[in-house]
């Protein structure tokens, strides 16, 4: 994608210590991403408020384009807003620099990808290890809690595997032991069953509503209506802009 | 810790790629390998001509006839006579002892065979002046000068010369241009001096030469040893007065005899050779950087091939100092290796080249320190470019890289 951001700088914010006392995890307000491609200009997040308060589960659904893998980069800090405020566990991430975004990236998200983005050379258990090496977490420490993360999503026995030796959900379970092996303050997961046949990917939600019952944040994007059943709150997305923001009754 | 991490993935990556990290290297191996060569062949010829000059004697300064002073055309008339080597001898007192010689290639015979050899007619303390050692029987003495006495010492090689065993000359009888003489003392091996191979000498009592063998009272030679506490140049203007004197030359008109240092001679040489050492290193280290440009293409391709990777690290929370560092150790590890290999590849070469065409080499420690150091600031300084390419990476544009 041959695709430019423009960025302005960000409004500076208004009212610092009134919104964030509200005890979201998550809080966006006007939050703005252009892209622009050739001579037009794509605003792929078009002013999203968006609060999400710990222990939910939230299914982010849309239909392609409509902004919704952005709005989850960016509160991933992959992506930087162009415009707008993102407040993160109180802290306004879209006005960080580098090192603090690697920092929240490390401590505070766990991030589950679509193509689960494992290091291919590396085995199951140092794929886990490798946040907590940027966390500077002393090796005894780190291998203990890399196994009890392996352990948590029932990978114990292929630990020394590399990923080319693991099943698509395998992996895939390996990429969420890696998100939760830091103990983020919300897991993120863009398409998590996308890659998966149905059982596996069934597998893999049930693993989700696990962690959910256990007090884990849960901010998942797709476009399949089974996976967003699964959420107890699912936010739709379309041109940039929320569409709807419900409460799903089942869960 | 971390930078254990990025030592075990720069392994493990140079391990993905190993015939594309040797390639890599063997830039950087050649590089240092003929740096570490040209620099030890550069300290082999300086150090071999050090011997050298050790091998002259310290302080010995030779006076000449012949005008080696005269602009134009040079004399070879002998004008040095036994009275100037006995005037230095009582005036000078910056001379410690004067060695006086008359010297000529002779037809020399042993049984049937027959040799072409360096015969110096001198004085006995030529032995103690020079520091030669005797390896079997005596020195003549100045009684047997006096006396004209038809004895000689021989280098050690004059008896291979001959066929002969070196202990075996002595006692022998040889004879120079016809006249017998008896070999009475065997020396030492002594080795090249100058453009003398000094081994293959024989050494006879000054007046036997002048009257016996020569058939002449002048000298082609006297050395001087500066004696203690005086420097060469006080010396040389020393002898120079004494002779001037001796010759009767007035005021304003040339010497008809020269005086020299033969070290001088010697570091014009060296100085020369440390010139061709240092142009040798220089023309060995273009290829060092050359084998630097390598590993930055290198490190550029992994940098495009791993963007992903970085993607991922950055998502984890990788700083772009971590990933900075990682490539940064990488290509590091890569010169590091290259250089080892380089130094034992270089160290090998000088061996064999000391072997085969008998030069001398030397592999200084401080020349395997500075390649060292040279491959590691090759890796720093190749590696910066690609490295900072890869930390500059926005993380979500690297994960979606193809």
């Amino acid at each position: 994608m041959d695709a430019t951001a423009i960025h302005t700088p960000a409004r500076a914010p208004e009212s610092a210590g009134a919104v964030e006392s509200s005890g979201a995890v998550i809080l966006t307000r006007g939050l703005r991403r252009q892209y622009r491609m050739g001579d037009t200009v794509i605003n792929a997040l078009d002013g999203v408020d968006l609060s999400i308060r710990p222990g939910e589960y939230v299914a982010i659904m849309g239909p392609s384009g409509s902004g919704k893998s952005t709005l989850m980069n960016v509160i991933g800090c992959l992506d930087s807003p162009d415009g707008g405020e993102y407040w993160l566990n109180g802290q306004l991430a879209s006005s960080m620099n580098d090192r603090e975004l690697a920092r929240v990236r490390n401590r505070e998200i766990g991030f589950v990808f679509q193509t689960f983005n494992l290091l291919q050379r590396a085995t199951a258990l140092h794929n886990v290890e490798v946040p907590l090496i940027y966390s500077g977490i002393a090796r005894k420490e780190r291998l203990a809690r890399a196994v009890e993360a392996m352990r948590q999503v029932g990978l114990e026995s292929r630990l020394d595997h590399q990923p080319n030796e693991l099943s698509g959900g395998q992996r895939q379970r390996v990429a969420v032991a890696r998100a939760l092996v830091t103990r983020p303050s919300i897991l993120l997961a863009d398409e998590p069953t996308g890659n998966l046949d149905s059982t596996t990917a069934t597998e893999i939600l049930e693993l989700f509503d696990e962690l959910h019952r256990a007090g884990n944040t849960i901010v998942l994007v797709t476009h399949d209506r089974k996976v967003g059943e699964h959420a107890e709150r699912v936010v739709r997305m379309l041109d940039g802009r929320v569409q709807s923001d419900t409460r799903n009754s089942t869960s | 810790m971390l930078l254990g991490e990025m030592i075990a993935v720069a392994l493990q990556s140079i391990r993905a790629n190993l015939f594309r990290g040797f390639l890599t290297m063997l830039g950087i191996i050649i590089g240092v390998g003929s740096v570490i060569t040209m620099v030890s062949l550069g300290s082999g010829a300086q150090q071999a001509i050090d011997d050298q000059i050790d091998k002259l004697g310290a302080n010995i300064l030779s006076i000449s006839s012949g005008g080696m002073m005269h602009r134009g055309v040079s004399q070879q008339t002998s004008t040095l006579t036994i009275d100037d080597a006995r005037a230095i001898a009582a005036d000078a007192e910056t001379v410690a002892a004067v060695v006086p010689e008359k010297s000529s290639r002779l037809q020399v015979k042993l049984g049937n065979q027959n040799e072409n050899l360096q015969v110096v007619g001198t004085t006995p303390n030529f032995k103690d002046v020079n520091g030669y050692e005797l390896a079997a029987g005596s020195n003549y003495t100045r009684a047997d000068g006096a006396a004209k006495r038809r004895f000689a010492v021989a280098g050690h090689g004059v008896a291979a010369k001959f066929d002969t065993e070196t202990e075996g000359l002595l006692g022998e009888t040889l004879y120079m241009n016809g006249i017998a003489f008896e070999v009475v003392g065997i020396l030492e091996p002594v080795g090249q001096v100058g453009w003398r191979n000094v081994d293959e000498q024989l050494w006879i009592p000054l007046e036997t030469a002048q009257f016996r063998v020569f058939g002449t009272d002048t000298l082609d030679r006297i050395n001087a040893q500066v004696a203690p506490g005086f420097t060469p140049d006080e010396a040389i203007i020393d002898l120079e007065r004494i002779m001037r004197r001796e010759h009767k030359i007035l005021p304003g008109k040339n010497n008809d005899f020269g005086i020299g240092d033969p070290t001088q001679f010697f570091n014009v040489r060296a100085a020369a050779t440390s010139i061709f050492a240092a142009l040798l290193a220089g023309i060995a280290s273009i290829s060092l950087i050359v084998g630097g440009i390598g590993i930055m293409n290198i490190m550029l391709v992994t940098v495009t091939e791993r963007t992903r990777e970085v993607g991922i690290r950055k998502a984890l929370g990788a700083t772009r100092l971590n990933i900075l560092m990682q490539f940064l150790v990488e290509s590091l590890i890569l010169c590091l290796l290259g250089g080892v290999v380089g130094i034992l590849l270089g160290t090998g070469v000088s061996a064999a080249i000391a072997q085969f065409a008998g030069w001398q080499t030397i592999v200084s420690p401080q020349a395997v320190a500075i390649a060292f150091a040279f491959s590691a600031g090759v890796g720093l300084f190749f590696g910066i470019w690609p490295a900072r390419k890869a930390a500059n990476l926005n993380p979500i544009d690297a994960l979606r890289y193809e």
